[in-house]
């Protein structure tokens, strides 16, 4: 599926969606409270079929934290990048996708245990890496670390 | 040529003639206490010491080669180091069992090792039911492997000795039909007699297939029973680290290390005995010069020679073949190896009541 | 076995647990697999990992794209040159440059070779696991030529840092070409070896059949790449889906077999290497002339996204960065194939037995630094 039918299509679904930073692949911000709904009508689509999630991950940027999905579609080949900002940098909170991709299961818990980025709905929304009792969140921008050797 | 009767029985007149009949008796059993043990140390230690070799072979390497010429005091070296290891001590152990275990272990295999027949006269005792003993006594060895998995309080060592219960039961019923088979060939269970019934050929030639049917089932079974090679599911040490020895340490450990070396060889001495003609030197038909070179060759150069190439063929398939599955490794006794034998049984029952055999 | 691990109470007092890991033979590594058995039978497994957490992503916010690159080699240390590629090309992508054509030829040869290389070592280690140890010396015999040609040109063994955004750090030695000829027609002759030592023996094939099946739809949805989703039937080698240096200039297949059991993983391997080594073969006689290294005045990615999706022996690579401009990244992503990979083995292993678990881990090929990063 080219650019302009999937702009048209996401256009459809979610309203008040954002063409995105990407010049790589066709990329859209959409609000948080949409991704899951979305996430589920792209992978079951047959026109869309996106049913391989290879990435996700998080950014910390200046106007929030980024939520970044990768997705692919094993039998088209397009490729997509959805992305979703939050602008609440204390309380961070997302939908998961878990349930429409498996991979999405860790792909989160890893983003939770390194940004501090809550899914909803997870089902099993631990730490990953880090100790159970580790304080602060890595990948942050703010996190101070008590034995960094950078001053 | 070549008896060893005459000098046994005048050791044993000799001390009869000194002492009284009870120190008598009581000298002679140490002194074939020391020398089983040391035939049992040294056969162990160089069993080891084949093993790395013929495997390093195998595996494009060299093996032992710095200690001593070939690497040939390798293994003393490393008994050594066992020997002053530590014996680490576990708290949570039920430690009288968990001590007692590689001395059940090993004693088991040194008792099957004293009804083995090195050559003619050369065996601690010739029991009338001696397959019937050695069958009994190489099974207790399980016993110990059970309480050493079950006394070191460990997950991995209770799933090695429940897996390593269940294949030595399993597998004992087809090394038991598979010495019947022989059993019934001979007419005896005494390895006298057993090695006499094969003066004019061993039983392998002369037993038609079914004997080597039974030799076949009888090596596979009797690898199971040793816990070696594709059978090594109790140790199975990409599963269960070391199965069921993984909590010992130092002497112990290489009490059990040592007893699954002399378990092989009992397994294998038994092969020869009745499979091959025990100590008996290699015969072809009417070839009497051909034959008479061969009685030249001492009896217990035969016997280590038989020998020796049975434990070679344990080797090759430990070193050759990938681990059987528990499920696997049942099916294969139970649902092969058990049906088979028990026709081949009949088959030879048969065969020596119309006295087919040669 | 579609349910596993939501419909089983946690809290049984029956059950069974034995860590396998972080120290344990079977898992390669300092991976945890918290499993709870029943008897010989594996109920469900929970994988744990971090015990080598490095914080990788986090060290490269704070190094320069060159320095960078020396983090990658240690994620997957089999795939190390390929990680570097990855991370080469997204920068060069990113700051629109395209290196000469000589580049991407050895680049692409030293990739194949590391691709043969860590099939051997897997190779080994799976008869290992298997219990069949012969195995490993034999694949090691054989990986021992590959690394004496990168250490020839590279210098080092197992991480080479070799190739850089931009180009290569060297030319390849005199040597290279010739070295790698007599590579192709030493291992083509070995390779039946390793099919009579395990691919034709009668237990293996009872132990890996039917042990382990994933369907299509699960490698898909857990993500499963490289040789184990192939085994699965999952058409995903960047290679061909998204050629990157020199793949479209040679001819190979993609290997696929959609049966999804270990046998499949196995067999996906053993033919890559085949593969792999006709891609040798179309390359190392063509290598044209050219400049090996870009005279570049910083090497730093322009405002923006990039994302690069590279092959590596154990999957599907994605390197993410986002940059403010600056000369290093404001975040850098790794999507490694093994932690893909791994989460798997609860759906496929549970209700198998432990050895078969062993089995089945083993024919995923997981690296463990790899999953933690």
């Amino acid at each position: 599926m080219q650019t302009e039918q999937l702009t048209s299509l996401i256009t459809a679904l979610v309203p008040d969606q954002k063409p995105g930073i990407s010049k790589q692949y066709p990329e859209f911000i959409i609000p948080a409270d949409k991704v899951n709904s979305l996430a589920r009508e792209l992978k079951n689509n047959n026109e869309t079929l996106m049913d391989y999630l290879f990435c996700l991950t998080a950014v910390d940027r200046k106007d929030g934290f980024h939520v970044v999905y990768h997705m692919t579609s094993s039998v088209f080949r397009h490729t997509l990048v959805l992305r979703v900002v939050l602008a609440d940098k204390v309380n961070p909170s997302v939908p998961t996708v878990s349930d429409v991709w498996r991979a999405a299961e860790w792909y989160e818990r890893e983003v939770f245990d390194l940004f501090g980025i809550r899914f909803e709905n997870h089902p099993n929304l631990k730490r990953m890496f880090l100790d159970d009792d580790w304080v602060g969140y890595p990948l942050r921008k703010d996190y101070k670390d008590s034995f960094t050797l950078e001053r | 040529m070549y008896d060893f009767t005459p000098m046994i029985d005048s050791i044993t007149g000799y001390l009869n003639g000194v002492f009284t009949p009870f120190w008598a008796g009581l000298i002679s059993m140490v002194m074939l206490g020391v020398v089983l043990l040391t035939v049992y140390a040294v056969l162990g230690l160089y069993l080891v010491f084949a093993e790395r070799k013929i495997c390093a072979r195998m595996q494009n390497r060299l093996g032992p080669n710095r200690v001593g010429p070939f690497g040939l005091f390798q293994t003393i070296a490393d008994l050594i180091k066992l020997l002053l290891k530590e014996l680490i001590f576990i708290k949570n152990a039920d430690n009288f069992l968990f001590n007692i275990a590689p001395f059940i272990v090993i004693i088991a295999s040194i008792m099957a090792i004293g009804s083995i027949p090195f050559a003619k006269g050369l065996q601690a005792i010739d029991l009338n039911i001696g397959v019937l003993y050695i069958l009994a006594i190489s099974s207790m060895g399980v016993i110990g492997i059970l309480i050493a998995g079950w006394a070191s309080n460990s997950k991995y060592s209770v799933i090695g000795a429940m897996r390593s219960g269940a294949q030595v039961i399993s597998y004992e019923l087809s090394v038991g039909l598979a010495l019947l088979c022989i059993i019934v060939y001979a007419g005896s269970m005494q390895f006298s007699e057993i090695i006499a019934s094969q003066e004019d050929g061993w039983w392998i030639f002369k037993g038609h297939i079914p004997a080597f049917i039974a030799f076949v089932i009888y090596l596979i079974a009797g690898t199971a029973e040793t816990n070696r090679g594709p059978f090594d599911l109790a140790e199975a040490e990409s599963e269960l680290t070391a199965g069921f020895h993984t909590e010992y340490s130092g002497i112990k450990f290489a009490f059990f290390f040592l007893a699954e070396y002399m378990n092989m060889f009992v397994i294998a001495a038994i092969a020869t005995t009745l499979f091959l003609g025990g100590w008996l030197p290699f015969h072809l038909f009417q070839w009497a010069g051909f034959n008479h070179v061969m009685d030249y060759i001492p009896p217990v150069f035969w016997f280590f020679a038989k020998t020796a190439f049975v434990i070679y063929l344990m080797m090759w398939f430990k070193w050759t073949f990938p681990r059987l599955r528990i499920d696997q490794l049942l099916a294969l006794e139970w649902k092969y190896l058990l049906p088979i034998n028990l026709i081949n049984l009949i088959l030879i029952s048969f065969l020596t009541l119309m006295q087919w055999h040669f | 076995m579609e349910e596993t691990l939501m419909d089983i109470d946690l809290k049984d007092k029956e059950e069974y647990i034995v860590n396998m890991g972080p120290q344990h033979p079977s898992t390669h590594g300092v991976l945890r697999f918290e499993t709870c058995l029943q008897g010989e039978k594996v109920k469900y497994i929970i994988p744990h990992c971090g015990y080598i957490h490095r914080g990788i992503e986090k060290m490269c916010e704070k190094l320069t794209y060159p320095q960078l690159l020396h983090l990658t080699d240690r994620m997957d240390y089999l795939s190390a040159h390929i990680n570097n590629e990855a991370v080469s090309l997204c920068v060069e992508n990113a700051m629109g440059i395209e290196v000469s054509d000589r580049v991407k030829y050895i680049r692409t040869i030293f990739a194949e070779l590391t691709r043969i290389a860590s099939h051997q070592l897997w190779w080994s280690a799976f008869g290992m696991d298997l219990g069949a140890l012969t195995t490993f010396f034999y694949g090691l015999r054989d990986r021992e030529k590959i690394l004496d040609i990168f250490e020839e040109t590279t210098g080092t063994r197992l991480i080479q840092s070799f190739i850089t955004p931009g180009g290569l750090m060297a030319d390849v030695h005199p040597n290279f070409q010739r070295r790698i000829k007599e590579f192709i027609t030493y291992f083509r002759k070995k390779l039946p070896e390793y099919d009579q030592l395990l691919t034709g023996n009668i237990i293996f094939r009872e132990r890996t059949k039917g042990i382990g099946v994933m369907s299509k739809e699960l490698a898909i949805d857990y993500g499963v790449t490289g040789p184990s989703g192939r085994g699965s039937g999952f058409h995903c080698d960047i290679r061909k889906i998204a050629p990157y240096s020199a793949y479209p200039f040679v001819k190979f297949n993609e290997i696929i077999f959609p049966e999804g059991d270990t046998y499949a993983r196995y067999l996906v391997r053993m033919k890559e290497m085949w593969e792999s080594l006709n891609v040798l073969e179309q390359l190392v006689d063509n290598i044209p002339q050219g400049q090996i290294m870009l005279e570049l005045k910083a090497i730093k990615a322009p405002k923006g996204e990039y994302y690069q999706r590279v092959e590596t022996a154990r999957g599907e690579l994605g390197v993410y960065i986002v940059s403010d401009g600056g000369p290093s990244p404001a975040r850098m992503k790794f999507r490694t194939p093994n932690f893909s990979n791994l989460f798997i083995i609860n759906k496929i292993a549970s209700g198998h037995k432990i050895a078969d678990l062993v089995a089945i881990s083993g024919s995923l090929d997981l690296v463990i630094p790899d999953i933690d990063r």
